[in-house]
């Protein structure tokens, strides 16, 4: 796309003599024109950015997508409604009911107040505009500002040549556009911007070793941390950074200015955000900061005793002495802190990032979200595309004029790949390195091919190559004479190069439209005639509940589907996706996993009043919670041990039909999701009770319900509601009805199930 | 079509006249009592035979409703509106009910909170022994068998059977029976019942003596009667969770007039009563089914930190609070204060964290303070109140409670 761009205003300059003799009269040297030429490729691509993000609004509509965003949405509508210090005292009782969510200890405002602040600017400036549309486009102008933050950072790292193609290829890059369309309300949204910006703001910093440009990157990394929980990737990168400066032996002045001004100053700035308080002194994950913050220092002294020594013998007793003597003191003091319980030994999400087998033996939970899978080679091709072959040249581009700033990118590269390859979800984190390297790759190529076609043929610039120059191009490269066909060969890998970058833009174009600008709050299918369906039943069901169930009815559902009941039914709910409770979210598992009266005891203690389950087996959507519904045994199996997986599965087999193991056929999931199933034909030619998700006829169509009824099921069956009828014993309601029949039947229900 | 047709537009006519009175007397949580009550009679002979009963129940501001239980306009609901606020089924041998009434019409009118007396004997049917069981009570299967009792009987000059049977073990509770003595013992012929041990809401309000069992009088015993001794229950009670309340006899006879004017002699004591304890019975225990003794409501639930009289929105962990509510018994024409030192509170959150029992003024209100415990949740303001007799209170009343 860059390219496209680029080579354009050169030609024009000849192709249109109007254009040439306007711009001569506009009397433009040739460091204006590039200046000229920078900014509107900077400001279209700037433009590109916010505008490819826009396919989701133009399906569908613009909404909310997907399950923490509406979490997000909601707070900040409290935030704007109520103002700073309501939504930093905000106890929601609307979730994890009874326990409730102390909002405002749990969560990163950053994105939040970051929307609220945009909406008081434009209500200020007397745009009325809903806060809705703000949230759906804060993302967007967000990846926008990250294409000028991902130029600096290029330009700083190797030239404004390959800060220009860094800008290109974040703006379309998959891998960032997957958590930044419209509508894609999430933190990861602003946290890239913030992430990369505080990058950028240190190697300028160590770069320069100016106080300024440190105290920035320190600004820049409290909002990262008031943003999102990655920044403990940030707090971990620099100081390996450092380390690895120190053990090269590239100590230096303004390396000390950047890393301790950065490091005090973030350090404090960031125990302004009340989620994350003191966790800078006191948990395990941070250590490694404060353990190179006093490196740093004893670097610092031997520095000076060794300028006051001024005896490479002495000098090197006194080295051995103190670097033995920290060393053993800073175990001491992390074996002390540790042991002592002041220091939190690291979370399970640590683990499982350094360790990707770990979560799936240990933390079910963790384990059960599928963008915590490890990464399939697939999705890197599919996120990155060329950038994948791309990276590597430009790390050995990176590799070859070693510097203070490329050492920086090679490890943030590096380490965030692998990251990426543990969890789908940090692709996330290792695309703005990508991009920047594969920039470093491509500009690097593109300029010395430039160079070689310009310095044979400087008296006819006629050629697909003259325009790509995005820097003045210089003529100082003078191209070995005794190689002919060195110009074609260079015409030749221009050409590809220029392919690529054109299969790259239609890829990216592709992907996004194509597969993440999906709501999937909104499903669309293909009808059998190749036109759209569109299912909407997820709002249907929660405006339904919204508006035929009391105000404080409690909703159970698995916790995927916590936020949103919340946010668009109004209504509260037992777990969400904040799953910071594991033993609540397994006591809905277990109550899913059990028969119809023991589950009927655990809702009752619950106070549950409305069951809500996602169901497929009709339209054939794959992700409904029977597919979800061994996890949820997993998880209620972790802390309650009735639950046992094998009692689920036929000779370790999951499966619904008649072969399927006899309390899988009579749990409450399986009966909440088939209930009067056996009655429907879903398909032409099948018997009725064909589950379309699983392609397989269901084992029990004779589905009873004891204790639940039928509130209200979708149009096309994805989510069903269940009225828990009031209580048989005791209870909490004034009239409670009698069911005192139910003893008789309660003695002969135990023996048929 | 036409002989259909007009008693059913008849019928509606009724309803139409009928209705107006209704709206004004039909039951409301401010005037618990019902007014308005279905007698399904088996033959209208019982409406003389029974007419001391019945005309207690009229003089206490009853509107009784007389049918004959095979009449094919019985109908206890309208338009998903009950008619009637109570059902006395004094139709032992009906196999099946007229008009739209069935077993699961009456199962349904009970679980709607209305009120129910049911009498059988010997001759029960099966539609009423299903009824039956379905409260919780089981009449003895076989149907020839009566209560015998050789030791207890009331002595008579005709008979030599030993069926009447002068009962005085009553349950001990003045919220059921009145606070008066049951003065005489009081008479019973009729069938056996147990109690399904399942239900936890039945109660034995008179039962035999240890010496009683059931069986045929006319034949030989052959095998050991399936229920004898106090395990036989005569007059039981439900009072089912929506504070229905239902009444189960074996014997329609206790209600004759002949029994409730009846001088009684318990066998082996000298002692002759002028007259049975059955009306007097009979007459308290169909004031507790009709709801004009034990009836408890509670208002006004008050909770607010302590100096302050608003409710606030929510709490501070270790705030301290007032906690009040008024407790008041239906005394059959007006709301009384109800007195007990036994009312108690919980702050519940899936557990109780704090429980309370209320003080009270004497005069309904019961009231308490405690500090908020140290843990931040929804919590609930909980009063469980069941007593025997009484109608459960069964309040909760919910509350955010955060740092």
């Amino acid at each position: 796309m860059v390219s496209a761009k680029m080579d354009k205003s050169p030609a024009d300059l000849l192709a249109s003599p109007g254009l040439a003799s306007l711009l001569k009269s506009l009397k433009l040297k040739t460091k204006q024109q590039e200046l000229l030429i920078r900014v509107s490729i900077l400001c279209l691509v700037y433009v590109l950015a916010f505008i490819t993000r826009l396919f989701s609004v133009l399906r569908y509509e613009s909404m909310i997508h997907e399950f923490d965003p509406y979490f997000n949405y909601r707070v900040t509508q409290y935030l704007t409604q109520k103002g700073f210090y309501e939504f930093w005292n905000w106890f929601d009782s609307e979730s994890w009911y009874p326990l409730g969510r102390i909002i405002g200890g749990t969560l990163y405002p950053g994105l939040m107040v970051t929307a609220a602040l945009i909406y008081w600017i434009l209500r200020f400036l007397r745009f009325a505009v809903h806060i809705r549309e703000v949230c759906v486009l804060t993302a967007p102008f967000f990846a926008s500002n990250t294409t000028l933050v991902a130029y600096f950072f290029g330009k700083e790292l190797w030239d404004s040549g390959a800060g220009l193609v860094a800008a290109a290829l974040i703006a379309i890059c998959p891998g960032y556009i997957s958590r930044s369309v419209a509508g894609s309300y999430d933190n990861e949204g602003v946290a890239i911007f913030a992430l990369l910006l505080t990058f950028y703001l240190f190697v300028k910093a160590v770069n320069t070793g100016s106080l300024a440009w440190a105290l920035a990157s320190a600004f820049g990394y409290f909002y990262m941390v008031s943003a999102w929980g990655g920044y403990v990737f940030i707090i971990n990168l620099i100081p390996l950074y450092v380390l690895v400066l120190l053990i090269t032996g590239r100590y230096s002045m303004r390396l000390y200015v950047a890393y301790n001004s950065m490091y005090v100053l973030g350090m404090l700035l960031a125990m302004q955000i009340r989620f994350v308080g003191f966790q800078h002194v006191q948990s395990g994950e941070h250590m490694a900061a404060m353990g190179v913050f006093f490196l740093m220092q004893v670097f610092y002294f031997l520095d000076w005793v060794k300028y006051l020594l001024n005896d490479p013998k002495k000098f090197h007793t006194f080295l051995r002495i103190t670097v033995t003597s920290a060393v053993g003191l800073g175990v001491i003091a992390l074996g002390v802190g540790t042991a002592s319980g002041y220091i939190s030994p690291w979370t399970g999400r640590f683990y499982s990032l350094l360790d990707p087998t770990y979560a799936k033996d240990h933390i079910p939970i963790i384990a059960s979200v599928s963008e915590h899978q490890p990464t399939a080679w697939s999705s890197f091709m599919f996120d990155f595309h060329i950038l994948l072959l791309l990276f590597p040249a430009g790390l050995y581009f990176c590799f070859k004029r070693l510097s203070d700033a490329t050492i920086f990118i090679v490890m943030y590269g590096l380490t965030s790949m692998y990251f990426a390859g543990v969890m789908v979800r940090l692709i996330l984190v290792a695309t703005p390195a990508v991009c920047l390297i594969s920039a470093i790759a491509v500009s690097a190529t593109i300029k010395n091919l430039t160079q070689l076609v310009r310095a044979k043929s400087k008296p006819s610039p006629v050629g697909p190559g003259k325009g790509t120059s995005s820097t003045k191009a210089s003529s100082k490269g003078s191209p070995d004479q005794s190689m002919p066909f060195q110009k074609n060969g260079a015409i030749a890998l221009l050409l590809g190069v220029f392919y690529l970058l054109t299969r790259y833009a239609v890829h990216c174009t592709w992907v996004t439209s194509e597969a993440y600008s999906s709501p999937s709050i909104v499903l669309a299918a293909r009808g059998a005639h190749g036109n759209r369906v569109i299912f909407d039943d997820y709002r249907e069901a929660y405006f339904w509940l919204r508006q035929n169930t009391p105000p404080d009815a409690k909703v159970m559902s698995w916790w995927d589907y916590g936020y949103q009941i919340t946010a668009m039914g109004n209504r509260t709910v037992i777990v969400d996706n904040n799953t910071w409770n594991n033993t609540h979210i397994a006591t809905v598992g277990r109550a899913m996993s059990s028969y119809e009266d023991e589950a009927y005891e655990i809702m009752r203690s619950l106070d549950v009043d409305y069951v809500l389950v996602v169901f497929g087996g009709v339209t054939g959507y794959s992700s409904d919670d029977i597919n979800k519904f061994l996890w949820m045994v997993r998880i209620g199996g972790g802390v309650f041990p009735v639950i046992k997986e094998p009692d689920y599965l036929v000779n370790g087999e999951y499966r619904v039909d008649k072969g399927a193991a006899p309390k899988m056929l009579n749990c409450l999931m399986y009966k909440l999701s088939y209930y009067r199933f056996g009655e429907l034909t879903t398909e032409y030619g099948k018997p009725p009770g064909y589950d379309r998700a699983r392609g397989v006829e269901i084992g029990n169509k004779d589905i009873k319900l004891e204790h639940l009824e039928e509130a209200f099921t979708t149009s096309n069956w994805i989510i069903r509601i269940y009225k828990v009828k009031p209580q048989i014993i005791g209870g909490d309601q004034l009239t409670l009805s009698l069911a005192l029949r139910d003893y008789t039947c309660y003695g002969s229900a135990e023996f048929m199930a | 079509m036409a002989g259909l047709k007009s008693p059913a537009l008849y019928f509606f006519l009724l309803n139409l006249i009928s209705l107006l009175p209704l709206l004004a007397f039909s039951f409301s949580p401010d005037h618990p009592t019902d007014r308005r009550i279905l007698v399904l009679l088996d033959d209208l002979s019982l409406k003389s035979s029974h007419s001391l009963f019945f005309s207690s129940l009229q003089s206490r501001g009853f509107d009784l409703d007389f049918k004959l239980a095979n009449d094919p306009a019985i109908a206890v609901k309208r338009y998903g509106e009950y008619l009637y606020d109570g059902l006395i089924l004094f139709s032992p041998s009906t196999e099946r009910f007229g008009g739209s009434l069935d077993m699961g019409g009456v199962l349904e009118f009970v679980d709607s909170g209305h009120d129910l007396i049911l009498a059988a004997d010997s001759n029960a049917s099966d539609l009423i022994r299903n009824i039956a069981a379905e409260c919780g009570v089981d009449f003895d299967e076989d149907p020839s068998a009566v209560v015998i009792d050789h030791t207890s009987y009331a002595v008579s000059e005709t008979e030599g059977e030993h069926t009447l049977i002068a009962a005085d073990d009553f349950i001990q509770s003045d919220v059921i029976l009145g606070s008066k003595k049951i003065e005489a013992p009081v008479l019973f012929e009729g069938i056996a019942h147990s109690l399904n041990p399942e239900n936890s809401l039945v109660l034995k309000i008179l039962s035999a003596s240890s010496s009683s069992y059931s069986a045929n009088p006319t034949s030989k015993l052959s095998s050991p009667p399936s229920l004898s001794g106090t395990a036989i229950s005569l007059v039981s009670v439900v009072q089912a969770r929506n504070n229905a309340r239902i009444m189960v006899s074996g014997s329609l006879e206790m209600f004759s007039n002949r029994l409730f004017r009846s001088g009684v002699q318990k066998s082996g004591s000298s002692h002759k009563y002028g007259k049975s304890g059955n009306e007097q019975f009979i007459t308290e225990l169909s004031k507790w089914i009709f709801h004009e003794r034990g009836h408890l409501k509670a208002v006004h639930v008050k909770h607010n930190k302590v100096g302050e009289t608003e409710e606030p929105p929510i709490y501070r962990i270790n705030d301290d609070l007032d906690f009040s509510v008024e407790v008041f018994e239906w005394s059959g024409s007006s709301w009384v204060p109800y007195v007990a030192n036994d009312v108690q509170v919980q702050f519940y959150m899936m557990s109780p964290y704090v429980l309370k029992t209320l003080s009270t003024n004497q005069k309904g209100l019961y009231h308490t303070s405690f500090k908020v415990p140290d843990v931040y949740g929804v919590f609930q303001f909980k009063v469980e109140y069941q007593r025997l007799g009484y109608t459960s209170l069964s309040l909760a009343k919910q509350f955010p409670c955060a740092y």
